[in-house]
């Protein structure tokens, strides 16, 4: 029996033993259980890092609730992003409408708080009883003098992707409101979160080699780097699917350049501080990358040399938020003797998968928008014996005696770049050969 | 027939106070809510429906209610918890759900094979005025009656009350429409509301052990809280069986623990504002079966009223298990009382969870000097100083709480330890004091869900828990370093 839904059908796909293209960017399935959140979460978490803005969730309290703390996005200074803001929407608000309310909360945690800016997220029944979110955004901002932006991210209004986009459009917002001076050869960072201070990793890298860093976006952002975003020379944009949409907008209004790559991984980690380089054309820069990897490849590879000797013919399944770190941890994994089995992600683009495609050995599943049905039964069907994903993939691994790596919001330790790449291995070999699985086998 | 009288329920004889906290000092007040002490509705019926065997809950509203669901409750229980979605779109949103909740209905049907469909509405389907009902009846008329699950549906909009208020509604919607009226039998029901895992099957025990016949629902101390398994489990093992809760309109008694139970939902009603029954008020008003509503049994004094009641409804005495744990608790609180004498505790959770801990602490010495709770009922000042035999007047009780708030207060106040979930601690590390955690959620630990709270046996848990922490908290930072206590 096929237990899977036959309307997801293309969206599954047997490497050599299938045609299809994958399906993907769809609206979840109704009743399937998806792994996916909505709209408002997209924006949610692309924005929530920027920890010296107020981040203020006009809706019931769920929404706010739940994504209280959500991200292990550290801050090297204030973290006004730490705390859960919301106008606590009742029945009489939905009822004669929830504007007072927000002009009244908004005004008085600015007052509290002291944010550099604000960002207003809308929920789901904001954007059904119609409170004029941009008119009291604009209020508050003319008589506090304080940028606000109102985030338009009402849950059903498409995918999680959409709510990237549409935090992406208020991060244009504050794009070319600054003026800082920076050096020429700068870059700007987008999409790297800093999660368990991941960015401070990258940082140090590009100082090493000389390039300013200008804003972060969003990891360890603030509001005035971003104004003054528009100043460097290019755009480096890892987690492609959500900062893609900055990146092109930038393009397009100031010309400024962007280039995608990804900071998990030797080689793609290396490949970045080359390609970064390469764009600045200076001799200088692409002897301290090589430098770089050279001593950082010197550091690392007897370490990982002797857990790939241990990992060795260890089987993983990889299932993400985008399919742009999907196709870097496969690699990853190669890279310590473990092969990719089943691999998927929530919000992959066509492009993306068609690369993992031809990353991937004949029988690996690749699976976009993904179920625990389906899940459970690929690293079943494959003998799978890592699972690579977030803390809701957590326990179908568990509960089936696999190992487990946390590569999303609650890491704890960083896993980008070189010292990354070995947390990453430590961590893949504590999970794989921990003596708990003798109990469960 | 009932062995006892039916007694009024404590909740109607509870005026209702105002909002704000009663506090000579002054604590400045928010429009919004900073650091919410409470979750939304669907979040409770989620729960609920976990605790009905073979049951798929799915919520008729965006994907992302039931996906933030699901990861708030496997960070605590930490077992999979699969929660569907009807996942509604901007068209389902202008023309209606209709079309998504079929899909979403028969997609579930397909891949869960579930005996029971747990439907919670969320705030966006009930505010574009989705009449869930007539979805299931349609949805039974055109796909036939006998070969479908069982349907239940609660109305939890979270702009109405709290996770609680969601929690209640779905235990009362579940006995609605599944009770069967008939000749009365042996057995009683018991609610218990929103406790652990650990904190049920303990219950059970009690149960069995006063030979009993019971129905316990929620029952989510297997399907929440799973041995490991070698196969996936589409829906995980345990829960109230639908033969059981059929059963529950011919049970001679109820007992249901709570004094505020769903009375928050009410706040901020302008319409519907009649309190709507709980499961034993239902039962009560439907099918006349005795109703006795008790508070959590945390503490002696709490433990003793259903212990009690067990006695009353079985003519049987304690058990001697029982008998010997509450006198080895007793004489724990002997021999820990000179730790906890007015040491001042800030209590903070759902409001019957924290009326029973304020309770349970009155007895030991330890002073609560703030009970707060995102409940909205207004009634957990009068709840507490029932409690307390109105001897504990000054405890500032904040309805509506939020933890900013609270963290404002907490400089004056001067706690020596917070009790309560795990959202608290950035407070407790700010004071650099002890938080004993307990109730939900606690993510920041191992074993949240089975912690335990209720009875002689919980209480003594918790009796060390605190006392230990307190005495941790004087070692540590004391430079002498103490070998004994």
């Amino acid at each position: 029996m096929n237990p899977f839904l036959a309307e997801r059908e293309k969206q599954i796909y047997r490497s050599g033993a299938d045609s299809h293209t994958i399906h993907c960017s769809k609206p979840s399935l109704a009743g399937s259980v998806s792994q996916r959140a909505c709209v408002f979460c997209g924006s949610r978490v692309v924005l929530y890092p920027i920890a010296d803005a107020l981040h203020l969730i006009h809706g019931p309290i769920g929404c706010a609730a739940y994504t209280w703390d959500i991200r292990g996005a550290l801050s090297s200074g204030p973290e006004i992003h730490r705390l859960s803001f919301s106008t606590d929407l009742h029945e009489k608000d939905v009822v004669f409408g929830g504007e007072n309310k927000l002009y009244e909360s908004l005004a008085e945690l600015i007052e509290r708080y002291k944010p550099n800016a604000a960002f207003v997220y809308s929920t789901c029944i904001v954007g059904v009883i119609g409170d004029d979110l941009e008119a009291v955004c604009k209020k508050v901002s003319r008589e506090k003098n304080i940028t606000v932006i109102p985030v338009q991210s009402p849950g059903f209004n498409g995918t999680k992707k959409d709510g990237y986009k549409i935090a992406c459009e208020a991060l244009a917002a504050l794009v070319g409101t600054g003026n800082k001076d920076i050096p020429k050869i700068s870059i700007n960072i987008l999409g790297d979160f800093n999660i368990a201070g991941e960015l401070w990793l990258l940082l140090e890298y590009y100082k090493r080699m000389g390039i300013y860093v200008n804003a972060t976006i969003t990891g360890d952002g603030r509001v005035d780097d971003i104004r003054s975003a528009h100043k460097a020379s290019l755009n480096v944009v890892q987690c492609s699917g959500s900062m893609m949409y900055l990146a092109k907008m930038m393009q397009e209004k100031y010309g400024i350049p962007f280039m995608r790559v990804s900071y998990f991984g030797i080689e793609d980690m290396s490949d970045a501080l080359y390609e970064v380089a390469k764009f600045f054309k200076e001799e200088i820069l692409m002897n301290k990358a090589k430098e770089i990897v050279r001593e950082e490849f010197k550091k690392l590879m007897p370490a990982i040399n002797q857990y790939k000797q241990k990992l060795q013919g260890k089987k993983a399944a990889v299932y993400v938020g985008g399919s742009f770190k999907a196709i870097s941890l496969i690699k990853a994994l190669r890279l310590i003797g473990v092969q990719t089995v089943v691999v998927g992600s929530q919000t992959g683009t066509a492009e993306d998968y068609a690369l993992i495609r031809e990353l991937c050995d004949d029988g690996t599943i690749i699976v976009d928008d993904s179920n625990p049905i389906e899940l459970s039964t690929f690293v079943k069907e494959k003998q799978a014996d890592i699972f690579i994903g977030g803390v809701k993939e957590r326990p179908i691994a568990y509960k089936l005696g696999l190992g487990f790596c946390d590569h999303n919001h609650e890491r704890k330790e960083a896993l980008a770049g070189y010292e990354g790449m070995l947390n990453f291995a430590k961590e893949i070999y504590a999970t794989a050969t921990s003596p708990v699985w003798q109990f469960t086998r | 027939m009932a062995v006892y009288q039916i007694e009024k329920p404590l909740t109607k004889i509870i005026s209702i106070e105002k909002k704000m906290p009663t506090t000579e000092k002054h604590t400045e007040t928010y429009t919004s809510t900073r650091n919410g002490c409470k979750l939304c509705a669907p979040l409770g019926a989620s729960v609920v429906f976990k605790g009905i065997r073979g049951c798929i809950p799915m919520i008729h509203g965006s994907q992302g209610c039931s996906t933030y669901i699901r990861r708030y409750m496997i960070s605590h229980y930490k077992e999979p918890v699969d929660i569907a979605s009807s996942n509604f779109s901007e068209e389902s949103t202008i023309f209606g759900g209709n079309k998504n909740f079929n899909t979403g209905v028969g997609n579930l049907i397909n891949q869960y094979h579930p005996e029971v469909i747990g439907i919670a509405s969320a705030c966006l389907s009930e505010t574009i005025g989705e009449n869930i009902p007539q979805l299931i009846h349609e949805y039974q008329t055109v796909n036939g009656l006998n070969k479908l699950p069982a349907f239940i549906h609660a109305s939890t909009p979270s702009y109405q009350g709290s996770h609680m208020d969601g929690f209640h509604e779905a235990v009362a919607a579940t006995i609605a429409t599944l009770a069967i009226p008939g000749k009365t039998g042996n057995h009683i029901n018991l609610f218990p509301g929103f406790v652990s895992t650990e904190d049920i099957r303990h219950l059970k025990d009690i149960l069995d052990d006063f030979e009993l016949p019971y129905v316990l629902f929620p029952d989510y101390s297997d399907s929440l809280d799973n041995p490991h398994w070698k196969e996936y489990q589409l829906l995980p093992e345990g829960g109230t069986s639908v033969e059981e809760l059929k059963l529950t309109g011919t049970a001679k008694a109820s007992i249901e623990f709570g004094y505020i139970l769903n009375e928050g939902a009410f706040n901020g009603r302008i319409k519907n504002n009649k309190p709507k029954p709980t499961a034993g008020s239902w039962l009560l008003e439907q099918y006349q079966i005795t109703y006795k509503q008790l508070g959590l049994p945390v503490g002696i004094k709490e433990t003793d009223r259903f212990f009690n009641v067990l006695e009353r409804i079985t003519g049987r005495p304690i058990p001697r298990k029982h008998q010997r744990e509450r006198g080895r608790l007793i004489d724990a609180y002997v021999d820990g009382h000179k730790y906890h004498f007015g040491k001042r505790a800030i209590v903070y959770g759902e409001e019957d969870m924290v009326i029973g801990i304020v309770s349970f602490l009155d007895e030991i010495g330890i002073e609560t000097i703030l009970a707060a709770s995102g409940g909205e009922s207004g009634k957990l000042k009068a709840a507490i100083n029932h409690i307390t035999e109105g001897k504990r007047k000054d405890i500032i009780v904040m309805n509506e709480a939020d933890f900013e708030t609270m963290n404002d207060m907490v400089d004056e106040l001067k706690p020596d330890i917070l009790i309560g979930n795990c959202k608290g601690y950035y407070i407790a590390r700010r004071l650099g004091i002890p938080l004993v955690r307990i109730g939900f959620p606690v993510h920041d630990r191992f074993g949240g869900q089975r912690i335990q709270h209720l009875c002689y046996k919980g209480t003594q848990q918790l009796f060390d828990r605190i006392t230990n922490a307190l005495i941790e908290h004087k070692q540590e930072n004391s430079p002498i370093g103490y070998k004994y206590i």
